[in-house]
C-alpha cells in the first residue's frame, strides 16, 4: 500500500480536529476534537510502522500507549468538566474567562475599594503580635503569629503604611479585627493540620 | 521499500478499501465538528473511530484495531455520552455549539491541511509498503510489549491508576472535609515558608521559653 494514503487521511483528520478545537464552544466537543487529533497521530504511527517494518513494533506499541493515554486524558478531562459544571453551571468555553485580562473598568475600582481594609491589617498586626508575643504564655503566640505572617504574603504590603498609617482610631479598630479573624482562623488551620 | 513503486493509477483492492474507509472517517469527522446536535457528534465519533479501526485492519495492525474498538468505541465514546448527559446538554438541536470565530478556525484548519498534505505527498510519494499479514497480530505485539517495552508499559499503568484516582477525587463531592482541609493545609504551608523572617522570629521566641515548642509541634502534627 502506498504510504501516502494513510498519511493524507491522517493529515485531514488532524486538521479537522484543529478546526473542532478552535471553533467549538462546548467543552465536550473540544475533547472530541482532541480525540480526533490523537487518532490522526495513531493512524500515522501504524502506517509508518508498517512501512518501516520495525522488528520491535515501535509504532504499534506506541499507538497502544497513545490510546491508553487518551483514555486517561478523557477521564480526567470529563471529571474537570463535571467539576466545572457543578461550580459554574456552564461548560461554555467562551464564558469561562477568569484567567483573561479584565477588560471592563468596573472591576478595578471594585478591587481598589476592596483592597484598603486588607491593607489596614498589615501594618497594625505585626506591632500587636510582637508585644503580645514577648510576655505571653506559650499558648497565645501561635494564633497571634499566624495572622502576622499571613498578611505579609499579600502583595499590598508596600502601599499599606500610606493608607493605614494616618488615622489612629482606625488603627485601633483594625487592631481588634485581625486578631479576631486570626484567632478564628488559627484553630481551623490547626485542625486541618492535625487531621 | 522505495524501489519499484507501483503506479498510483492501478490501485489494489486493499488500497481501495482503505481509501473508502478513510473517506468515511474523514466525512464523519467533519460531521463531528460541524453537527448541530451534541449527541449526534458523539455518534458520528463512533463511526469515525470504527472506520479508523477498519483502516488499521487493512494495514495489518489487528491488535491495534481491536484495542481501538474496545477502548475508543467502547469506553471513550460512552464516557463522552456520560459527560453530555451529566452536564445536562440539550438533546435536540442547539444553536450555540459553535464559537464566533468559525471563519478564522476554518482558515487555520485549511491552512494546516494544505501544509500537511503538501508536505506528506511531496515527502512520501515513493514510499510503498507491501502488506503481509502477521506482524500486527496479538502474539508478536504482546511479545514486543512485554520484552522490549516493559518499563513504559508499567509506567503507563501507574499513570492510568493516577488518572483514575484523580478522576474519582475530582468528581466526588462527598469526601468528608476533603476539599477545604487540604486547601488550608496547602495554604498554611506556603504561609509559614513565605513569611520566613517572622516565622523564624516566632519560632525562636518559644524556643527561648521552652514551653512554647510543644504546642507548636502538636499544632503542626
Amino acid at each position: 500500500m502506498h504510504i501516502v494514503y494513510p498519511a493524507v487521511v491522517s493529515a485531514l483528520l488532524f486538521s479537522i480536529g484543529v478546526y473542532g478545537v478552535l471553533a467549538r464552544r462546548n467543552t465536550i466537543l473540544v475533547l472530541m476534537s482532541v480525540e480526533l487529533m490523537l487518532n490522526a497521530v495513531n493512524l500515522n504511527l501504524v502506517a509508518f510502522d508498517v512501512w518501516l517494518g520495525d522488528r520491535l513494533h515501535s509504532g504499534q506499541v506506541l499507538t497502544l500507549f497513545v490510546i491508553v493515554i487518551a483514555a486517561a486524558e478523557v477521564g480526567l478531562g470529563l471529571a474537570i468538566v463535571l467539576a466545572l459544571y457543578r461550580n459554574r453551571r456552564t461548560v461554555d468555553i467562551d464564558h469561562l474567562r477568569d484567567l483573561a485580562e479584565p477588560t471592563d473598568e468596573r472591576l478595578t475600582p471594585a478591587q481598589a475599594a476592596a483592597l484598603p481594609p486588607t491593607d489596614g491589617h498589615t501594618p497594625t498586626s505585626p506591632p500587636t503580635s510582637t508585644p503580645s508575643q514577648t510576655p505571653a504564655p506559650p499558648r497565645t503566640p501561635v494564633p497571634a503569629v499566624k495572622p502576622a505572617s499571613k498578611p505579609q504574603l499579600t502583595t499590598e504590603t508596600e502601599d499599606a503604611p500610606a493608607t493605614g498609617g494616618p488615622p489612629s482610631s482606625e488603627d485601633s479598630s483594625h487592631r481588634t479585627t485581625p486578631e479576631a479573624t486570626g484567632e478564628s482562623e488559627a484553630p481551623v488551620k490547626r485542625g486541618g493540620g492535625s487531621r | 521499500m522505495t524501489e519499484a513503486v507501483p503506479s498510483y493509477l492501478s490501485p489494489t483492492g486493499q488500497e481501495i478499501v482503505f481509501l473508502l474507509l478513510g473517506a468515511v472517517a474523514v466525512g464523519s469527522a467533519l460531521l463531528v465538528v460541524t453537527t448541530r446536535q451534541l449527541v449526534h457528534a458523539a455518534l458520528w465519533l463512533v463511526l469515525c473511530f470504527g472506520a479508523l479501526a477498519g483502516g488499521y485492519l487493512v494495514l495489518t495492525a489487528e491488535f491495534v484495531a481491536w484495542v481501538q474498538v474496545l477502548i475508543y468505541v467502547g469506553a471513550v465514546v460512552v464516557l463522552m455520552l456520560f459527560g453530555i448527559m451529566l452536564t445536562r446538554a440539550p438533546i435536540g438541536r442547539s444553536a450555540d455549539l459553535d464559537s464566533n470565530n468559525r471563519v478564522v478556525s476554518a482558515v487555520v484548519a485549511l491552512a494546516t491541511a494544505a501544509l500537511l498534505v503538501t508536505v506528506v505527498i511531496d515527502g512520501f510519494r515513493t514510499a510503498y509498503a507491501p502488506l503481509t499479514p502477521g506482524p500486527g497480530a496479538a502474539k508478536e505485539l504482546g511479545a514486543s510489549v512485554f520484552a522490549t517495552w516493559v518499563l513504559p508499559f508499567e509506567a503507563l499503568s501507574v499513570l492510568l491508576l493516577a488518572a483514575l484516582i484523580g478522576a474519582i477525587v475530582l468528581s466526588r463531592t462527598d469526601i468528608p472535609g476533603g476539599s477545604p482541609d487540604p486547601g488550608t493545609a496547602h495554604l498554611a504551608n506556603p504561609d509559614t515558608s513565605g513569611g520566613s523572617p517572622d516565622e523564624t522570629r516566632s519560632t525562636g521566641s518559644p524556643d527561648r521559653t521552652v514551653d512554647g515548642s510543644p504546642p507548636d509541634q502538636t499544632g503542626g502534627h
